[in-house]
């Protein structure tokens, strides 16, 4: 039988020295602007929110939060200072002593269930507050962020009666209170990650968002205000750095969590060293993406896709190393190159954007210095050629061919829309390169062969595995990492224990 | 099945490649979620009823029902803007009646399902002759399907013997190859089952999805199998061959989604009904309603449109 596809060395058509046939993606149909209209009813100004009030800082100093995609303005944030956080983690003790902590789950269940409908009931509103805080596209933070956030709630809710099935044979009680701080990458739903455990196992909470997306935060405080959660149980302070510090260092909390990069964390963890609190880390990643040469190649092409222009790439576990099986490297280079010029990149309120902003201009500045490194380098780079908006920060989905274990863009989290593509020839080099990293977040394995799947997920060595999927997610799996991704999991089971003690 | 055959089974899953349901199906979906409005999803509109194959393929068809077909296929609605449908497709038997209705050098062509459709269950001379007589009585094309039973057999030569066999009688007429996507089950057959087709093909023929005569027909999903197997077959031969998803499409907002995979897979060369054409009755009906909505920004009453019957 004749060969059939692109596996053919010799190309017939080329051969007879007619051009290569490629596809047209132009602008015979362009698509009309399509812009979520909802309203995110957002405040000109937001306070800190301590014992269950927006009150103002004690500094007395506000700062800006703009939308990346345009550099606009949208509210002033509070700047919490050393006083305003002893404040609310004093809140948070005083009501895990006297309400929360006192409840028994069931009634905790009620409060949770409750969040989980209230966000639910006003998703639109938040996920276009989401999205113009931190520039992802709305139909993410629509079909993604508020969803998964809501069904946190739901899950833990679930689980707030049924703790003595959390670890059995042992008897649980709550830690106390806790200090949270999360990134800006998926900030409600951090937020939801955080909390829904530490709440359904009777703590209390003194969570900062990140500085530049502190607004869905405090709307989900909106939220914590209408379902009635007694004062305390939940405070948010905002501003940057030295926020985060005093969260870490207060005295208050048994312990605390952290999820962003791995230098900050271990800042944290330096400082911390010594004292009897508790930790969890959710650190950075680089993770390899792996096809062999037997696997569904279109939807392997897609899941790199995914893996790593997902929110614009702003993901711990963003597949960001593309690890190829060399007989297919070609062809799946070919047609992440053909699937890239279909990528939207623009305004994040379009609901047919696919790329949006990057989150801050500082990210911007990083992304971009990587991969001039990248170039200067020798690696290759490809880049989609998609026209940018004139305003705002963005950067076009680019991939490198090329690229060997030794460049700084296989090494460094990049945590931008910047996939580096090596290749392997064997299982064992695949093994050994994916596992070359000071990261150990997650993995993905495309294959058509089982037993290859089950073989992989052992030797590498990552928290997550995908098999011919990426980045899914769901709040009974436990998420974490791998050496300097961090320790700790979150979701599921796993995740409860780490804000329990047991007795 | 004996081991040659299981042999030539796994020789074309080798060379076409496996494809992974759940991931294709979340490709597909993604389409879907386009936003299509305004100027666009006029232009969508009036491009997919440009590339409607009007249908009916009934036990009760008569030349005056087929008449009235055509009628509505070189005009669809008062509106003159509206472009005439790509062409009708009916039964063999009813290709003269057809052509009498629309004339010698119509702009609307004539599609035939012959090769004893929908089973194909008959002797390959039998379906030949079918084939000559449709394009005798004056089809323009010819819908012909796939002998399911070789390919799941592994008679892969056989299966595509038969396609050359009716391209060969065919002549000038063009050839649908109706893969028959539901009795194929798998996506990994749907995909070896379209290189199979094409590989015999001419620049211009078309894969087509089903007969709408089976429980599960055009889905996004395998229509988007197809495409990928349409576009890989065209980068590695220069040879373009079009799509026709049939059955199962009756919304307009379904023929937008078909139309986005289209623009979002092969580009804009396939964007046109000498490249993507939909087989539906009831589709047409949709279109036209959700033009008017979009120039008038109200819906109007079925009984507005022409042939709303059922049977559309």
């Amino acid at each position: 039988m004749a060969i059939l596809t692109a596996n053919s060395p010799t190309r017939p058509a080329r051969s007879r020295g007619r051009p290569a046939p490629e596809l047209i993606f132009g602008n015979l149909w362009p698509f009309d602007p399509a812009p979520e209209t909802a309203d995110p009813k957002l405040r000109t100004e937001y306070g800190l929110f301590i014992n269950g009030k927006f009150v103002a800082p004690r500094t007395g100093r506000y700062f800006p939060t703009i939308n990346p995609a345009n550099e606009q303005k949208l509210a002033d944030i509070a700047l919490a200072g050393a006083a305003d956080v002893d404040a609310a983690f004093r809140a948070a003790r005083r009501a895990q002593e006297t309400t929360w902590g006192r409840l028994p789950g069931r009634e905790r269940a009620k409060y949770l269930f409750r969040i989980a409908r209230l966000l639910q009931d006003r998703a639109r509103e938040f996920a276009v507050a989401e999205t113009m805080d931190g520039g992802k596209p709305i139909k993410e933070s629509r079909d993604f962020d508020i969803p998964m956030a809501a069904a946190h709630f739901f899950y833990h809710a679930g689980w707030a009666d049924k703790l003595e099935y959390v670890a059995p044979g042992r008897r649980i009680a709550p830690l106390g209170v806790v200090g949270q701080v999360i990134p800006w990458n998926f900030p409600l739903l951090m937020c939801a990650w955080k909390l829904a455990p530490a709440l359904a196992m009777g703590n209390c909470v003194v969570l900062k968002p990140a500085e530049t997306t502190s607004i869905t935060a405090l709307k989900l405080a909106e939220i914590i205000q209408d379902a009635d959660l007694p004062p305390g149980v939940v405070n948010f302070v905002t501003g940057a750095g030295e926020v985060g510090a005093a969260v870490m260092k207060h005295s208050i909390p048994a312990k605390v969590a952290f999820t962003g990069s791995t230098e900050v964390g271990k800042i944290i963890m330096r400082s911390l060293a010594g004292s009897d609190k508790k930790m969890t880390m959710e650190l950075g990643g680089k993770a390899a993406n792996i096809i062999f040469d037997d696997a569904p190649i279109d939807q392997a092409v897609e899941g790199v896709i995914n893996g790593i222009f997902f929110n614009q790439g702003h993901v711990c576990c963003a597949g960001s190393r593309l690890l190829v099986h060399e007989p297919v490297a070609e062809r799946i280079l070919a047609k992440l190159k053909a699937r890239m010029k279909v990528l939207r990149v623009g305004d994040p309120l379009d609901k047919n954007t696919d790329v949006g902003a990057i989150n801050s201009k500082e990210q911007l500045g990083k992304i971009t210095a990587l991969v001039k490194s990248g170039v200067a380098e020798g690696a290759q780079m490809f880049q989609s050629g998609c026209a940018l908006p004139a305003k705002g920060y963005y950067f076009l989905p680019t991939i490198f061919s090329g690229v060997s274990m030794s460049h700084r863009v296989a090494r460094e989290e990049i945590f931008g829309p910047v996939l580096s593509i090596l290749t392997f020839r064997t299982l064992e080099e695949a093994v050994e390169k994916a596992n070359n990293t000071a990261y150990g977040l997650s993995a993905g394995v495309w294959t058509d062969k089982g037993s290859r799947i089950l073989k992989m997920a052992t030797e590498l060595k990552a928290g997550v595995v995908w098999a011919n999927t990426y980045n899914k997610f769901d709040p009974a799996s436990p998420f974490g990492g791998y050496k300097e991704s961090g320790f700790g999991r979150e979701g599921g089971r796993q995740g409860l224990l780490d804000y329990c003690r047991l007795v | 099945m004996n081991a040659g055959q299981s042999a030539s089974f796994r020789r074309l899953f080798d060379q076409v490649g496996p494809v992974d349901a759940v991931g294709i199906e979340e490709r597909a979906a993604k389409f879907t979620t386009r936003s299509i409005k305004k100027a666009s999803k006029l232009w969508g509109l009036r491009t997919a009823v440009s590339m409607v194959d009007l249908t009916t393929l009934e036990g009760k068809d008569t030349p005056g029902k087929v008449a009235s077909l055509c009628q509505k296929a070189v005009r669809p609605h008062d509106d003159a803007e509206i472009p005439p449908v790509a062409a009708v497709c009916v039964y063999p038997a009813m290709v003269k009646h057809a052509r009498r209705a629309l004339g010698a050098d119509a702009k609307v062509r004539i599609a035939s399902v012959a090769t004893a459709f929908p089973a194909g269950q008959t002797r390959l001379s039998t379906r030949l002759s079918e084939v000559h007589a449709a394009v005798a009585d004056g089809a323009d094309e010819i819908d012909m399907v796939i002998n399911r039973g070789a390919f799941l057999a592994g008679e892969f030569s056989e299966v595509q013997d038969e396609i050359v066999a009716v391209r060969e009688a065919c002549g000038r007429a063009a050839l649908k190859v109706i893969l028959e996507v539901s009795e194929l089950e798998t996506y990994d057959n749907i995909r070896a089952a379209s290189f199979l087709a094409m590989e015999v093909l001419r620049d211009g023929d078309f894969i087509k999805t089903s007969t709408g005569k089976t429980s599960l027909n055009a889905t996004l999903g395998n229509n988007q199998v197809m495409l990928e197997a349409i576009r890989d077959f065209f980068l590695n031969t220069g040879r373009a061959i079009a799509m026709k998803p049939a059955g199962g499409i009756r919304t307009a907002k379904q023929a937008l989604q078909f139309l986005v995979a289209v623009k979002e897979t092969l580009g804009d060369a396939w964007l046109n009904n000498r490249r993507y054409r939909f087989g539906a009755s009831s589709l047409l009906n949709d279109l036209l309603r959700q033009i008017e909505k979009e120039k008038t920004g109200a819906y109007q009453a079925p009984y507005y449109f022409t042939e709303a019957a059922e049977s559309y």
